[in-house]
């Protein structure tokens, strides 16, 4: 029973720090434009789809391929923001945020167009045993998935508050027009945000296409998930994003564990419907906090 | 140090500045006065780069800065703060300052700027108590502080100060204007001060101008200026039409 239960969250553990990821990209691009970007999930395909082009078609190391992959992705990020968020004039961010919709469908496209439809997957990082604790197996890969977005979660903590370039990026979503006013070049901000939150999206996609593979359009999917996760920890809260990914994810493996595994997409969608009628401001989010923003 | 020539700017549709042309001197305090919706804030704006003009000269030092970009603005030693304050106010009072400085700061030669900010804490002592608050929670009068802090952490030798007593209890507004004297006696900085107080203003200030549905249509020293019939009757309350010779 108890053996069950472990294997249960472990595999929600997996997820669960995808979503966290995924989180943290909503939170990077919302902190530093108040945008939703509804096209964060398509960044982790790319991630995965990527990952396996350079190392599986081109025969590149695995190391370089992992590099090269963040790199598109974040250049693929760059066009992004530099061709549809940019040229907008407007500061209607709802306008935006349909713009970033119509991005994702692009790119879904896109991908579907170069990679097909089928499912891809590549060898896990490193080979061996899977761990045995108390009777759940867990993959190697597994402990890279978590281990990945740890390292993330802390560089991106210490990036947006120890750095003053990360303190400028918080400081653009709160108020551009003071952050033009003490000299933040805003319009960079804005690209570097979208570079990031591509990088991380496809650091995500990466490590756990290995596990559960990845093919063209599982973004939207993944960008409702992880958007649950960062309305569940408060928007904008990295910390928020964190706990929410992981506690989606846990929930959702138990669910399709315990109950029925049809229902472990509806687990997500009702958490957050109950968060956005109980406790707008997350979990995490202080209400104060969030009475200071604009949405 | 900053000379307006036949400035011209549209705000949309709308001829929001019309003609303008004034001169503001080294170590001087300047008021613009005017009511509400006379351009002032689109004037301001313009200097600092939010808004772009579409015709005349904004010469700061000699160069023209007019359709710079606000950063490079900053830069040249301009600072502005803007009216409604404009403080970031989900960043800690701390980060705000911090932030103040955002176009000279380098990582690693932090110490100047870390001085400057304990010069801010001593001109401003309640912000030093505050250090770590949300900027946001502060009261009208402590965020007006900051915000002025801020735009000092920047290094200015211009200072434009839009309405930085509006909102505010008068005694809390008395300070705040006294902070602003004392900037120019003993720091040297230049003001441009706009307030639609109009006495207030032009009490500490060494000359002004009165600007009327995106015109100036008055200019002079401070005192000539409160003296004036019009200006007493238009701004500074009084009707001397009913007033009762002595």
């Amino acid at each position: 029973m108890f053996t069950v239960f472990l294997q249960f969250l472990f595999s929600g553990l997996t997820v669960g720090a995808v979503y966290a990821l995924v989180g943290m990209g909503f939170n990077i691009i919302y902190n530093s434009t108040s945008i939703i970007n509804m096209a964060q999930g398509e960044f982790v395909v790319i991630g995965g789809l990527f990952m396996w082009f350079f190392s599986e078609t081109v025969k590149l190391p695995f190391f370089l391929s992992a590099i090269l992959t963040v790199l598109a992705a974040g250049f693929v990020g760059l066009l992004m923001e530099r061709f549809t968020i940019k040229p907008l004039k407007s500061n209607d961010l709802l306008l935006m945020i349909m713009v970033t919709i119509a991005v994702s469908i692009l790119m879904r496209g896109l991908l579907m167009f170069k990679f097909g439809k089928d499912p891809y997957s590549y060898a896990p990082f490193t080979e061996g045993e899977p761990l045995n604790i108390a009777g759940a197996v867990i993959q190697q890969q597994t402990l890279w998935v978590i281990g990945i977005t740890a390292c993330c979660i802390v560089l991106l903590f210490l990036f947006f508050n120890r750095t003053m370039m990360g303190k400028a990026m918080r400081a653009c979503a709160v108020d551009t027009t003071a952050a033009k006013l003490v000299g933040i070049n805003v319009s960079r901000v804005v690209m570097i945000s979208f570079i990031l939150s591509a990088m991380v999206g496809a650091i995500g996609g990466i490590a756990i296409t290995p596990i559960s593979l990845m093919e063209y359009d599982k973004g939207p999917m993944l960008a409702v998930k992880g958007f649950c996760a960062a309305i569940m920890g408060g928007l904008g809260r990295g910390r928020g994003a964190v706990i929410g990914g992981f506690a989606i994810g846990i929930l959702e493996s138990m669910t399709a564990g315990y109950i029925h595994s049809g229902m472990k997409d509806a687990v997500a969608l009702v958490i957050m419907l109950a968060i956005l009628f109980f406790r707008p401001a997350g979990l995490f989010g202080s209400v104060a906090m969030s009475k200071l923003r604009k949405f | 140090m900053l000379i307006l020539k036949n400035v011209e700017v549209y705000y949309g549709k709308i001829h929001a500045v019309k003609h303008v042309s004034l001169h503001v001197r080294k170590g001087e305090i300047v008021a613009l006065i005017g009511a509400n919706g006379a351009g002032k804030t689109t004037l301001l704006s313009t200097i600092s780069g939010l808004i772009r003009s579409s015709s005349g000269n904004i010469l700061y030092e000699g160069s023209e800065i007019s359709g710079r970009n606000p950063d490079a603005i900053v830069k040249l030693g301009i600072s502005h703060v803007p009216e409604g304050r404009h403080i970031f106010k989900t960043l800690s009072v701390e980060d705000n300052l911090l932030l103040g400085s955002y176009h000279r700061y380098s990582f690693r030669k932090s110490g100047p700027v870390k001085k400057d900010m304990e010069k801010m804490y001593a001109m401003f002592p309640i912000l030093a108590k505050r250090k770590k608050q949300l900027a946001g929670t502060l009261s009208g009068g402590e965020q007006q502080m900051l915000a002025i802090g801020r735009a000092l952490m920047a290094e200015p030798r211009l200072l434009i100060l839009d309405e930085p007593g509006t909102g505010l209890a008068p005694t809390i507004a008395k300070e705040i204007f006294s902070h602003i004297v004392r900037l120019r006696d003993d720091h040297g900085l230049t003001v441009l001060l706009v307030e639609q107080n109009a006495r207030s203003a032009l009490k500490i200030a060494d000359s002004g101008y009165v600007i009327e549905t995106g015109r100036i249509i008055l200019q002079g020293s401070a005192e000539e200026l409160l003296l004036n019939r019009d200006v007493q009757r238009a701004y500074l309350g009084r009707d001397l039409d009913t007033e009762s010779p002595l």
